[in-house]
């Protein structure tokens, strides 16, 4: 067919960079502006920490053995996933939502890739993310951590990788629901568990062979894993790990890869689950 | 010389929920200018298309084209010349007017000078202007339909498609985004727009009439009205059976009962209904005398009431 209307004017195609950019900004201010969000996601994993770091640690051994660290230092790396955890899944409860009757339903029908829309959506929630645990990392002394710049740039390092992660595993979970109840419901079920049999709160050494075989199909098993050897990365063998650096490096990036791509995988397919 | 190409182009459409037909071989064209409603109940088809032509829902069957472009192929370009104001708007009420034009504009490849030029022209056209800087969620039904509609038209859209734009809005604020709706019509926008609302209908150039995910009649709203050749006679009476059959017997009246409800269509109208009263007397509760309505339309062409009927069965189907 001919196009008779006048359209040049028209033929502008927005890229990659300038969608992408402005979700990651729209993410950022409209999360400052929900101060309850700000405390929420801090202030859990914060009291958790206190709570069952301070309350469990005389019990704490590592698997039978002195380790020469206290349950509060070793629960520290642990807290830290759970704030990249929770605050990653918090930001994408919204597009749920946001899909059927607000912003995201401008979005879906604008000229802009499905992959700008992942990568804004998961880059704006990972720095979210990451700026929080930054907060609660300047915490580690009172763990009896040492901050130090090559700590705090692995760690830096190791959350981003881990924000990602988490985050599109948070997207496509969000993507595919049809209320917030039902991502709640996920929450308790996969993303709890998840966190709690990651080797965060306790060593799995000691624990039921069930446990110990979730806990090493757990993807975050790796990633709290990759946090203790970034913490400790001018301290080696300070940590109580027993998954190597290199092991636990590229779970963690296979985990952020594959998430990512199935959630732009997703996004693409199902434009028509939009305002269903 | 380009041939004519209407600037929506939608054939034979079929659209299927698991088994439940929602759009049952759609046809119908709309030429550059117009403004073309989609008027039916819930649960009609309407919305169904409205999800197809905004490139969000692909049809089981049939094609559809916005400017030549088509809705499933040509997504992107499709998607850069219309404008889609939802039901709901698509703003972040977290963010200010401008924030939200501002983000608006960029999914479209506006920026910097440019999209500041289009971010104040549309404001100031729609006489938002001054709440530029407030929250969206500190606004009114009307004005955050305005910020939806100033939105809509900053990457200057050929088609503005819209979903039951006045849902929601009191009356004075409908009688505005009209005035508003209609300075951009006669720039020379098309609207499109679906309604279940006849006074909204009553404004559009044309009108597509949906019922059950069928097109039952196309046509201006004048020209729609005078398919019922006579005036409207409703009567709501005891035993409205029985008034129905003495009425059609012995005033030769093409008369219908639906839901209880006798409607008789009359080119004598005004002089049988003197005659009705004498005839019926007490058994007549209330009777009403009126010029058609797109209501009547409605009926006159699916022979029952313009009533939200099936969208319960629809959801249900989903």
């Amino acid at each position: 067919m001919t196009d008779s209307t006048n359209l040049s004017d028209q033929e502008k195609r927005p890229g990659l960079i300038g969608p992408c950019g402005t979700l990651i900004r729209r993410e950022i201010v409209r999360f400052l502006r929900q101060r309850s969000r700000v405390i929420g996601a801090l202030g859990t994993p914060l009291i958790f920490w206190l709570m069952v770091g301070g309350g469990l640690g005389r019990s704490f051994t590592t698997g039978g053995e002195s380790s020469g660290i206290d349950y509060l230092e070793y629960t520290f790396p642990g807290a830290l996933a759970a704030i990249l955890l929770f605050t990653s899944i918090f930001s994408m409860i919204s597009i749920i939502d946001d899909r059927r009757e607000g912003f995201m339903q401008g979005v879906l029908v604008a000229p802009v890739s499905r992959l700008a829309i992942v990568l804004g959506k998961v880059i704006g929630a990972t720095v979210l993310a990451v700026g929080q645990a930054c907060i609660f990392l300047l915490l580690a002394p009172f763990a009896t951590i040492t901050l130090s710049v090559s700590m705090l740039a692995a760690t830096l390092a190791a959350m981003v990788l881990i924000g990602i992660a988490v985050t599109a595993l948070g997207f496509w979970l969000a993507w595919i629901m049809d209320s917030t109840q039902g991502f709640h419901a996920v929450m308790n079920m996969v993303l709890m568990p998840m966190l709690i049999l990651s080797g965060a709160f306790f060593p799995p050494s000691g624990s039921a062979a069930i446990v110990r075989w979730i806990t090493f199909v757990n993807p975050m098993t790796y990633a709290v894993s990759l946090l203790r050897h970034a913490i400790y990365v001018s301290q080696p063998g300070a940590a109580v790990n027993s998954i190597g650096f290199v092991t636990a490096l590229l779970v963690t990036l296979c985990f952020a890869v594959s998430m990512l791509l199935f959630s732009i995988f997703l996004a693409s397919r199902e434009s028509a689950r939009a305002l269903n | 010389m380009s041939r004519f190409v209407p600037i929506v182009n939608v054939d034979n459409i079929r659209h299927l929920y698991g088994s439940h037909v929602a759009l049952d071989g759609i046809s119908f064209e709309v030429p550059a200018g117009e403004c073309f409603g989609l008027l039916g109940p819930n649960g009609s088809g309407k919305s169904t298309l409205f999800k197809i032509l905004t490139t969000l829902l692909p049809p089981s069957s049939g094609s559809a084209f916005v400017a030549g472009h088509n809705v499933v192929t040509q997504r992107s370009d499709v998607r850069s010349r219309i404008g889609v104001v939802f039901q709901s708007p698509s703003l972040d009420i977290h963010l200010t007017v401008r924030e939200n034009l501002v983000h608006g504009g960029r999914l479209y490849g506006l920026s910097s000078e440019d999209l500041r030029r289009r971010v104040s022209a549309v404001t100031q056209a729609l006489n938002i202007d001054d709440r530029a800087n407030a929250l969206v969620k500190t606004l009114s039904g009307g004005l955050k339909r305005r910020v939806e509609l100033a939105k809509c038209m900053l990457h200057e859209p050929a088609l503005l498609i819209l979903d039951e734009p006045c849902n929601g809005l009191d009356p004075v604020a409908r009688v505005e985004f009209w005035q508003y709706l209609t300075r951009y019509g006669n720039r020379g926008v098309t609207l499109l727009l679906t309604t279940h609302d006849m006074d909204e209908a009553d404004q559009c150039d044309r009108l597509a009439l949906f019922d059950r995910g069928k097109l039952v009649a196309l046509g201006m709203p004048d020209e729609l009205k005078q398919r019922v050749s006579a005036d409207c006679i409703t009567i709501v009476a005891d035993d409205a059976a029985l008034v129905a059959g003495e009425l059609e017997a012995n005033f030769k009246m093409t008369v219908r009962v639906i839901d209880g409800v006798i409607r008789a269509e009359s080119r004598e109208a005004a002089t049988i209904m003197p005659q009705l009263f004498a005839r019926f007397g007490s058994r007549i509760r209330s009777i009403t005398l009126s010029k058609p309505t797109l209501g009547d339309v409605f009926m006159h062409e699916t022979g029952h009431r313009f009533a939200n009927h099936a969208d319960k069965n629809v959801e249900e189907q989903r």
